[in-house]
């Protein structure tokens, strides 16, 4: 048993302390003015992308299973959540003619954000609870279905929008929020990873069928396992339609769907850690070509428009898997992560 | 204390067991024989819950479990040891044996087992912090061996545990396999190794393209002529 302190472990402690620190010193960088508020704003949204991943991770990876429309539930997330914050409850951030915050506010829209949560877990269930007894490749046309219809369906409901999207959304999200949030939602997964029920994960993945003759479940953990993804899923949607302020059915398009499932495979396959800096590292990247382009443009005196960009980010990936084959982290796990108990397995599966 | 009667199986059109019947009597060791393609991992499977079979009855201590899935199976105390051996290729041979232990809540039963696993096969407690997928093929069949050991059901199924091994560890495995029987087990076996099998079997049975055309004790179905020049080569 490693130490603990107050139930909590040494480790997970750290990891916290370290987490936070970062935070203080974005913050510090902030107000400072080194990092501008753009620059916080693509910290914010590499935050909300870790949590896609490392959802998405604990379906593909951890789990062996082959979701393609992780973005659907962040649909159902946003959309849930927003339509509660936006059109029901009609809360701000800040109280009316006052700079007060409005705690009333946040006391709803964390609800909301739960319930965007709730809701995204129970489609998951319903999608999986048939499509998981499959077995094979058939996952991954469903979910990829399943994507497109949502996005179809908040295309043609006109009470959030429709066409012309969820617009006016409280800014609820900050970098505080959506930090805490993250990092709840990365322990979460985490403990969950390397708790017993983890290891039958990992035993689906490895090979069903042992796992099935050693007294597993399949179907159940996998279908468990696919709704607590779709669960966090609909927790980063809405935090990004509350940071972004706006719902739009294009936001969570195949495209995107595939970018979150790009950050799983390039971090690795049922590695935490490296969803967490694929995430950051994929999306300053996307960012930053953003402005390093036209940049390198002007340079060499020819117009190089956005249209390259995403040519290439695709360019750049290929050269780091090509380069890379284990990819970032392959299986392993960054050791404040890890379980002290864990460790004499010598790596983590 | 396995009763299987008229079972049938088919995939799709091709029908692999046209109605069988057998049991296996508490603490015996019966087998099964025939050749390529006779349908003795379709039995095997479909006992365990693996596949479903479309008619028939098989009754395990009296209860019918026919289609129950293979994890409730586990709990009655039914242990499946596949053919290809099908370990945990990226765990280490502990982590097998610990996910083996999947329905052993209990800590120092585990220990115990492990514990008996590594006497009976040293190698494995050597490797115990190497891959599953990195063991030779011999290795990975005494870790699906030993995984049976560690789930510790009290009615296992062998399908072709001697697949690949060299004489010597064949003589081990059947040896380990008579030991798990003296403590208390029932093991259906299947064998390509019918000499071997009858050898340390009670009982035997022969199935032929899914029908079983004679049975007997171990010692009489060896000594069938019919047996002989088809199974055993002699
Ligand atoms: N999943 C499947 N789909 C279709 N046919 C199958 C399937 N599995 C087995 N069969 C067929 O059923 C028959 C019995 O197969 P089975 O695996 O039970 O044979 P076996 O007696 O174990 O043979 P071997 O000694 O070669 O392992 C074979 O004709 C095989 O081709
Ligand atoms: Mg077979």
């Amino acid at each position: 048993m490693g130490k603990k302190i107050f139930f909590i472990s040494r480790r997970m402690l750290l990891f916290v302390a370290g987490a936070l620190g970062m935070l203080l010193l974005v913050l510090f960088f902030n107000a400072t003015g080194i990092f501008t508020d753009y620059i916080v704003q693509i910290i914010n949204i590499s935050l909300i992308n870790v949590i896609l991943a490392v959802s998405l991770n604990l379906i593909n990876g951890f789990t062996g299973q082959f979701s393609i429309g992780h973005m659907g539930f962040a649909a159902v997330g946003a959309y849930t959540s927003a339509t509660v914050t936006t059109l029901i409850a009609k809360v701000t951030p800040r109280l009316p003619y006052t700079e007060f915050i409005n705690i009333n506010g946040y006391i709803v829209f964390i609800l909301a954000l739960l319930l965007g949560g709730i809701v995204a877990a129970g489609i998951g269930f319903l999608i999986g609870f048939p499509s998981l007894r499959l077995k094979g490749d058939y996952l991954a046309i469903i979910t990829l279905g399943f994507g497109e219809i949502i996005r179809t369906i908040f295309n043609n409901i006109d009470y959030v929008g429709g066409p012309r999207g969820l617009l006016g959304i409280p800014k609820f999200s900050n970098l505080i929020m959506i930090f805490v949030i993250t990092l709840l939602s990365v322990i979460a997964i985490r403990n969950l990873v390397f708790s017993t029920h983890g290891r039958a994960l990992l035993s689906i993945r490895e090979n069903e069928l042992a796992s099935e003759l050693v007294g597993v479940n399949t179907v159940r953990y996998k279908i468990t396992a696919f709704t607590i993804g779709a669960f966090f899923a609909g927790i980063a949607g809405g935090l990004q339609a509350h940071l972004l302020q706006i719902a739009h059915p294009t936001q969570y398009g195949f495209l995107y769907s595939i970018l979150v499932l790009i950050m799983v495979y390039a971090g690795g396959m049922g590695s935490i850690t490296g969803s967490i800096i694929a995430a950051f590292a994929l999306t300053f990247l996307s960012e930053g070509l953003r402005t390093a382009l036209p940049g390198l443009g002007d340079l060499m005196h020819v117009k190089i428009g956005d249209e390259w960009r995403m040519v290439v980010y695709s360019l750049l990936l290929i050269i780091i898997m090509l380069f890379r084959t284990e990819v970032l982290m392959g299986m392993r796990e960054m050791k404040l992560l890890v379980p002290e108990e864990e460790e004499h397995h010598g790596q983590h599966a | 204390m396995l009763v299987v009667e008229n079972l049938q199986v088919s995939y799709g059109q091709i029908k692999a067991l046209k109605g069988i019947s057998f049991e296996v009597p508490q603490n015996k060791i019966v087998t099964l024989i025939g050749s390529n393609g006779a349908g003795k991992s379709t039995t095997l499977r479909s006992i365990s819950g693996l596949i479903k079979s479309q008619a028939g009855s098989i009754k395990f201590n009296g209860k019918e479990i026919r289609n129950l899935p293979a994890h409730e199976l586990v709990k009655l105390g039914m242990n499946h040891v596949p053919e290809g051996r099908k370990i945990f290729a990226t765990l280490t041979v502990y982590e097998n044996l610990e996910m083996a232990a999947w329905t052993v809540k209990n800590k120092k039963l585990f220990k115990e087992r492990v514990d008996e696993v590594f006497e009976l096969f040293p190698r494995l407690k050597e490797r115990r912090n190497q891959l599953g997928g990195t063991l030779s093929g011999g290795e990975q069949q005494m870790l699906a061996v030993g995984r049976a050991i560690v789930t510790g059901g009290n009615f296992i199924l062998f399908d072709e545990p001697s697949m690949g091994l060299s004489p010597l560890l064949v003589d081990e495995i059947f040896a380990t396999i008579i030991k798990i029987r003296e403590r208390g087990a029932t093991i259906l076996l299947v064998e390509q190794n019918a000499k071997q099998a009858l050898e340390i079997s009670d009982y035997a049975y022969v199935l032929e393209v899914g029908t079983i055309p004679f049975h007997g004790p171990a010692c009489d179905i060896a000594a069938n002529p019919k047996v002989k020049e088809a199974y055993l080569g002699i």
